[in-house]
């Protein structure tokens, strides 16, 4: 079983090379972030092994440093990775007939691990099983690797500024927003968001405006179905 | 830290319920794949770009327009990402480059 899992692991790794580089990274700043507001490793161990979704944890961090609110934070939770439901429906019929690791593959289901899971297929006479598995232990070993390393050698930074280190994550969303536009021909769901989440910005404000762009996103969905849904099927 | 160490226990478990949540809801909802509404198929293709689109947003909700620094320095870094990775195309170059020139902006011009 464990020789068969390393083998699915040398075959899985060339796919998550770009992961783990940009997981390095995240990871580093994640870590180096969190001790400079006074959480040490075991934290930083905690948060990458059970919450493991890159841009909650940072939004976690101001909730760990302010007025305790767990119901707020329960449902930014919900809020910021709304959009891992539609992983999941992506999903439902792959993860089908995996077995006994389905329960961790769907845990550890971040878009790295989705979009690689929905591009990349195991090489001939290897099972789906196990390397969907190596897959998703790989990259969550990186984001959990990276963030302690950054947390060891947080304090070690205490002399350098990390002021504006947190754009990390706006550039990593920019880089997924360009990426998206790249690759797909049909750019309304994305303008669609994008609207919809600015007019919102400016009605709400900062803290309140997640829940109303979502919702004017679903409507808009619901309303252009017709149009938008013929140019998926082209 | 202002929060205790079991409130800190807490928010993280609520971060991990909720993230959880978000993951399993559709397998506990369609255990049987083939039986799940065109409806909801629809959603699942359209809204993961809409759904990064906010992400974007959500990242600059703080940027201020009528004061200074006027978000400069958010549009100047965005910039720099939105031409490297159009231009490279590598992931890791464009966030660095980014992140990097973010930081240099707020650390020694606009402060």
């Amino acid at each position: 079983m464990l020789k068969k899992l390393l083998s699915a692991m040398k075959a899985a790794l060339p796919h998550t090379i770009p992961v783990m580089t940009g997981f390095a990274f995240l990871g580093i700043a994640y870590g180096i972030l969190m001790s400079s507001r006074g959480f040490g490793w075991p934290w930083i161990l905690l948060t990458s092994a059970v919450v493991f979704a890159g841009a909650l944890q940072f939004v976690g961090i101001s909730l760990l440093t302010s007025v305790f609110d767990p119901v707020y934070a329960f449902l930014i939770a919900i809020v910021v990775n709304a959009r891992h439901l539609f992983y999941g429906i992506s999903m439902l019929e792959k993860l089908s007939d995996v077995g006994k690791v389905k329960p961790y593959i769907i845990f550890a289901m971040c878009d790295e691990t989705f979009s690689i899971l929905v591009s990349a297929s195991p090489p001939p006479g290897m099972d789906k099983k196990s390397f969907m598995l190596s897959v998703a232990l790989l990259n969550q070993g990186y984001w959990v690797l990276g963030s302690l390393i950054g947390g060891l050698i947080g304090p070690l930074l205490r002399y350098f500024d990390t002021r504006g280190i947190d754009f990390v994550m706006t550039a990593f969303f920019v880089v997924i927003f360009i990426n998206q536009l790249r690759e797909k021909k049909n750019h309304s769901p994305a303008l669609i968001g994008l609207s919809a989440s600015v007019i919102c910005l400016v009605f709400f404000g900062a803290n309140q405006f997640i829940i109303p762009a979502m919702i004017l996103i679903i409507l808009c969905l619901t309303i252009f179905r017709k149009k938008l849904g013929k140019e998926v099927e082209q | 830290m202002i929060l205790t160490t079991t409130q800190s226990l807490i928010i993280i478990g609520v971060l991990a319920l909720g993230t959880a949540i978000t993951r399993f809801l559709p397998f506990v909802f369609f255990p049987n794949p083939q039986s799940a509404p065109k409806y909801i198929i629809y959603l699942g293709k359209m809204l993961p770009a809409a759904a990064i689109s906010l992400l974007v947003v959500y990242c600059l909700r703080y940027v201020t327009f009528v004061a200074s620094p006027y978000g400069i320095p958010e549009a100047i870094a965005i910039t720099v990402v939105a031409v490297l990775h159009i231009w490279k195309r590598n992931t890791l170059i464009s966030i660095l480059a980014g992140t990097v020139t973010y930081m240099l902006l707020v650390q020694f011009l606009f402060y």
